[in-house]
């Protein structure tokens, strides 16, 4: 495929030492006719600041109603290889682990029937391949479900649950995110393919409070590993860190939020019963603390971007919930809170701001937990609250 | 050729049958681990087995033909195994640790950046701008580039009091988690969508077009078989114009990007925190917008400067107040800085306590 458009403020796109999306289309391009006129469509947004895609249209493969994004050029006279640019969302491997055949194969079909380009990966998790037409999709979607690949989730819908790397390869981690999250997924394919909520739902699942999956900004339900238990204290490690350099009453001590750490130059100690478990200063000596005792998860709902009524992040409501196979305790759980959302919901309400809407105590009581001082900062602050007729004792 | 036989609802392959061996054998038995340098660390199992990680940059937006060059690598040195971050890194893993520095060289020889690891800038979360999606008001992918071409030094050497996460989004539907980040930068509109009543009959439903706007701006308007507009109660997000389209949203001459600061995610020492306003505005300046990477490379400096080891950017922020932060960044507080949607009573100070 030859060069087809001269893109002057794209290339410059590719001077400077980060690695250049724009050098990514070129090479796309040099053997797709869809990644040319897309480089193509591209340097016009540059040149007029705006973009050239329509709204999604519904698009799909037989029997599923997401895993497509469909996406039309609106200049498709202009730009005829971008007329159809499709997303297609191929669900990842919890962890996104590959192996290099695997990955071989899913460039090697997705260079027959698309236009070469992918994100590796989207907001959500999913592999992301970018830019097929609608007469591709059932061909892909046969050639990559008969290799065991299947669609992630779109549209109104439960979407594709993502984890962090979790025990594969970290000592923080409380709960088997891996297999939770293949669980969940799993068990939820029905809810994921075939949209049917007011709005998305998100799953993510994180190991611990560092949460490097975002779960407590980016779901709608969080889970989080966390202990019931004491911190174990090397002693011998604690020395190792001090001997090299760190400053052990100012660097942990001191930033311990709540202040249940102290030091004596040789031991260091923790009150237990007031840690609340931040995972600061398990970070950052984490040859030296080790979290024991009980192990399992924080269930928390509702975290969310801006739209529609302001960002949110997840509430707590389940402090601890003991996470083993089959997880059915937790499929539960999400069922219920699902089944509430869905049938209150205004379209595209998510299921944080239904709480918000409704009050946390319908809320709770649909899916059946207790009220407890975890699941707030501090008690309500005004007069005004309300009682049920089951709440009124009588003297 | 005849296609295979399509299957449904199987669900991703099981991720055991991808992790590399000295991952399956230690699964949920690592013990610690080290950062080498900017870009490489080990775990350390309870075996004693060792893992060694080699972290390298990634624009996300990737051809199959980079992504069979990274393959080759990991067929070379890490027996055909690969692994991505949360945040788009590209991980290539080895048990061998001799096969570590080879490893780094050819890495290097192939032109990737490696780094990413510890208290330091990581691979920037973003959305798809103008690259794939109707509702962006700025291009992701290239704002980033620029950003990072700038920042380089954050990523592959130089350390910062704390990690420090970017993130980008190209309209306020934050594809990419903005509302949490240490710096960000959000596309914004300015102006009051533009109706096209005879494509409203034909595409809308009018009470969900009038249900989509959080500030009741919307009313149907029943003469034109359409709806109206309140002009001042408007807060521009655009979220008719994903509703219904013939409401346009869009205005190149207006429309731009804001930066927000001061978010984090993890409930280390401080709970997760949502980003705040630092600067509400620059025009699109493609391809490099140059205005708006020497303003977030200001703040960067500022707070490396100025904050204590371990302490993110909005808890620094936080300590010294933010009258202190707009005072040492020089950056202007205006109207927009004051919050008059969802979080105006958390927002505005109820104290005569303050710092000049």
């Amino acid at each position: 495929m030859s060069k087809k458009y001269d893109t002057p403020l794209l290339d410059e796109l590719e001077k400077g030492p980060w690695p250049s999306f724009v050098t990514e289309m070129k090479k796309a391009a040099a053997r797709s006719e869809m990644a040319n006129d897309e480089l193509g469509q591209l340097e016009k947004s540059y040149r007029t600041k705006r973009g050239y895609w329509k709204h999604g249209g519904i698009v799909g493969v037989l029997g599923y109603g997401g895993g497509v994004i469909g996406r039309y050029s609106s200049l498709p006279d202009e730009f005829p290889g971008v007329a159809h640019f499709h997303t297609v969302r191929i669900n990842q491997p919890s962890g996104w682990f590959y192996t290099t055949k695997a990955l071989r194969e899913i460039c090697d079909i997705w260079d027959k029937y698309g236009s070469g380009l992918t994100n590796l990966h989207g907001s959500t998790g999913d592999l992301v391949l970018l830019g097929t037409t609608t007469e591709n999709l059932e061909p892909l979607f046969a050639e990559y479900s008969s290799r065991g690949w299947d669609l992630g989730g779109s549209g109104s819908a439960m979407r594709t649950p993502s984890c962090c790397i979790g025990p594969a390869r970290c000592e923080w981690a409380n709960i088997d995110t891996l297999e939770i999250c293949y669980q969940m997924t799993q068990k939820f394919q029905d809810e994921l393919h075939r949209p049917a909520f007011p709005y998305k739902f998100k799953i993510k699942v994180a190991g611990c409070a560092v949460d490097c999956v975002a779960s407590i900004a980016r779901a709608d339900c969080s889970i989080i590993g966390t202990w019931k238990g004491k911190i174990e204290i090397d002693q011998d490690a604690v020395q190792w860190y001090a001997k090299n350099g760190m400053d052990i009453k100012a660097e942990i001590v001191d930033m311990c939020p709540t202040a249940c750490i102290s030091y004596d130059g040789t031991n260091l100690s923790i009150d237990d019963d007031n840690c609340s478990r931040c995972m600061h200063c398990i970070s950052k000596m984490t040859k030296a603390l080790k979290p024991t005792g009980e192990k399992g998860a924080t269930i928390l709902i509702g975290s969310k971007a801006p739209i529609v009524v302001g960002s949110l992040m997840s509430w707590v409501i389940v402090p601890f919930m003991k996470l083993e196979p089959p997880y059915d305790e937790l499929e539960e759980l999400i069922r219920k809170m699902i089944e509430w959302w869905d049938d209150n919901a205004k379209p595209r309400e998510r299921i944080g701001e239904l709480i918000e809407a409704r009050g946390m105590r319908e809320f709770l009581e649909a899916i059946g937990v207790p009220p407890q001082p975890q699941q707030v900062f501090e008690p309500r602050k005004d007069p005004f609250f309300f009682w049920k007729d089951e709440d009124l004792t009588k003297e | 050729m005849a296609l295979p036989q399509r299957q449904t609802d199987i669900g991703p392959p099981h991720y055991k049958q991808f992790l590399p061996p000295v991952i399956e054998k230690n699964y949920g038995q690592w013990k610690y681990h080290e950062r080498i340098d900017a870009g490489t660390m080990v775990h350390v199992a309870e075996s004693g087995d060792k893992v060694y990680t080699v972290r390298v940059a990634s624009p996300r937006l990737l051809s199959t033909d980079t992504i069979r060059d990274m393959l080759d690598v990991a067929d070379k040195y890490c027996d055909g195994y690969i692994r991505f971050t949360s945040r788009n890194n590209v991980e290539f893993m080895t048990a061998d640790e001799s096969k570590v520095e080879p490893l780094k060289k050819e890495l290097k020889d192939r032109g990737y950046t490696i780094g990413g690891i510890g208290p330091r800038i990581t691979n920037v979360v973003h959305t798809q701008g103008w690259v794939h999606c109707h509702s962006a008001c700025t291009d992701a992918s290239g704002l980033v580039k620029a950003m990072m071409d700038e920042l380089y030094e954050y990523f592959t050497e130089k350390e910062l009091p704390a990690k420090v996460r970017l993130a980008l989004a190209c309209c306020v539907n934050m594809c990419g988690a903005v509302h949490c980040s240490d710096i960000a930068v959000v596309a914004v509109h300015r102006k009051v969508p533009v109706i096209d009543h005879d494509k409203i009959k034909d595409m809308c439903e009018i009470p969900t077009t009038v249900a989509a706007c959080p500030t009741r701006a919307i009313s149907p308007d029943p003469a034109k078989k359409s709806i109206k507009i309140k002009d001042e109660k408007c807060m521009y997000c655009g979220n008719c114009f994903t509703v219904c389209p013939p409401i346009e949203i869009h205005n190149p001459e207006h429309d731009g990007v804001a930066i927000v600061v001061g978010g984090k995610i993890g409930s280390l020492r401080t709970g997760p925190k949502f980003s705040k306003l630092a600067i509400p505005f620059f025009y699109n300046e493609p391809p490099r917008w140059p205005k708006v990477v020497a303003a977030i490379k200001n703040i960067l400096e500022v707070y490396a400067k100025n904050a204590r080891k371990h302490e993110r950017l909005g808890e620094w922020v936080e300590r010294i107040g933010w009258e202190r932060f707009f005072k040492l960044t020089g950056i202007e507080f205006t109207y927009q800085h004051i919050d008059d949607f969802t979080f105006m009573r958390d927002t505005l100070r109820t104290s005569a306590a303050f710092k000049w």
